[in-house]
């Protein structure tokens, strides 16, 4: 009986979700830690982001001058982003978008 | 008479997580209860030996879902004290903040399923929305929604300034009103959740004391037992003190929870009111060395790690003893004895957390 208030009130109220995917969700508050970027001009390759990864979704290849990123073993916690010596890391508000297939990505590094 | 052997969980609707029972019964009366489990063992003490002790605050934060942020926080403490290092004042507001919001969410969560056990869904449906707002926060002060990787040795990574601790008290004072106009008045006076939870799975003091209950479970008993009197990080100056019913039956259990939910509320305003300026992180060099345990109080109740160091970048050991494993011989004295029909809700009133507990 005492849940009656409540249960008239949201009788006539708005749906508390939200229809996602068909509508967007909500925008996230600043500061949420979301996907990592890479700026390949202000990398130089020194590999102190895979060694701090706790989730090793990162790789550094040398010899091709390359940062492979896999945003599905991401756990975001943007310890990369905080230790990355030259800053090229940095971190989106947005989540990944859901995927079919489990990729990670390759961006080459200038020389 | 003969006894029938019935089988409770591990997949069971009241059950979140996979804890198996093998209830004995004569007619409808619980006589035996087997508690199994095993079914979610990750092997995390393991993974801690092979990760760096830095990289370990990810891993011990993804122990549980729901009180992430106190095992990094029991952690972070406990590789602190072995390497020497002072955290500064404002970073033990913060935690305390940050641990009486994991709080807040652990409890809600729970008083849901409750009420889901119970069959009333419109509570549980009423709770959980109030519970988006404490969600919300975490994402507003950490960066995450539940799992807030904001811990580090040495302090934390996210400061809260003045402006967002004015909308966090908003959004607190939201989130009481919340509570206080629908869930509350049904948990504390509907006569359907009194009739299903007062006099059931009833714990004695001694039983409590004797089986080393922990948490709401013991402090529903009349066990005055919390590891925030201990004072660790700013439980001194916010002023705690441990809530405790005598009854000892579920509905106790429920009512330190309930209780508890609005004295970690004030606890968090007081927590943002009393924060000192200053540093949030410290520098730390060097690699943990000996051996220390170290203690903090969780929504189930107290958690313990066990951390040796050996002055490499790794953990010689560390052993991890969660609330729910020292509940689960209370919770096989409480059973036996009862309908078989009240045994969702008396498992479900120790809190067990069946991921915490394997580890």
């Amino acid at each position: 009986m005492r849940m009656l208030p409540t249960i008239v009130k949201n009788l006539f109220s708005r749906p508390a979700t939200r229809r996602y995917p068909f509508k967007d969700i909500r925008e996230p508050f600043p500061g949420y830690r979301g996907k990592i970027y890479l700026d390949p001009n202000k990398c130089d390759l020194c590999g102190d982001c895979a060694r701090v990864c706790p989730a090793n979704a990162l790789e550094i290849s040398l010899e091709n001058r390359q940062w492979k990123y896999d945003p599905f073993k991401c756990i975001y916690c943007g310890t990369c982003v905080e230790t990355c010596p030259p800053q090229a890391l940095s971190q989106d508000k947005y989540y990944t978008k859901p995927a079919a297939a489990k990729e990670a990505e390759t961006i080459s590094v200038p020389v | 008479m003969a006894r029938t052997v019935i089988p409770f969980g591990p997949q069971h609707p009241v059950l979140p997580e996979p804890i198996h029972l093998k209830l004995e019964l004569e007619d409808e009366k619980v006589v035996g209860v087997m508690p199994i489990i095993g079914y979610v063992y990750r092997g995390i003490e393991k993974a801690a030996e092979l990760n760096t002790f830095r990289q370990n605050t990810n891993l011990v934060d993804r122990i549980c879902g729901i009180c992430s942020f106190i095992h990094c926080q029991t952690y972070c403490q406990g590789v602190e004290a072995l390497m020497g290092v002072e955290v500064p004042p404002r970073t033990r507001f913060l935690r305390t903040f940050w641990a009486e919001l994991s709080r807040t969410h652990s409890h809600l969560l729970w008083l849901g399923l409750l009420a889901d056990a119970l069959g009333f869904e419109s509570v549980f449906m009423q709770i959980w929305r109030a519970r988006e707002i404490v969600q919300d926060l975490s994402e507003m002060t950490t960066g995450h929604r539940v799992i807030q990787a904001s811990n580090v040795v040495g302090g934390v990574r996210r400061n809260i300034d003045k402006e967002m601790a004015q909308e966090v008290h908003k959004r607190i004072v939201a989130l009481k009103e919340m509570i206080d106009n629908s869930a509350a008045p049904a948990l504390l006076h509907d006569a359907t959740i009194k009739r299903r939870a007062v006099g059931k799975g009833v714990l004695s003091k001694e039983q409590a004391e004797l089986l080393g209950a922990v948490g709401p479970t013991a402090r529903g008993s009349g066990v005055a037992i919390d590891v925030r009197q201990t004072g660790y990080a700013a439980y001194k100056e916010v002023g705690f003190e441990p809530i405790v019913e005598t009854a000892g039956d579920s509905y106790a259990r429920t009512l330190v929870r309930v209780k508890e939910l609005y004295r970690s509320l004030a606890m968090m305003q007081e927590a943002l009111a009393l924060m000192p300026e200053g540093e949030i992180l410290v520098r730390v060099d060097g690699y943990p060395q000996g051996e220390t345990v170290s203690r903090c109080e969780q929504p189930r109740g107290e958690v313990f790690y066990y951390l040796r160091g050996n002055g490499t970048d790794h953990l010689e050991r560390l052993k991890i003893r969660t609330p729910t494993f020292a509940n689960i011989p209370a919770l096989l004295a409480i059973l036996p004895g009862c309908e078989m029909a009240d045994v969702p809700v008396i498992t479900l009133s120790i809190d067990p957390c069946v991921g915490c507990s394997e580890r």
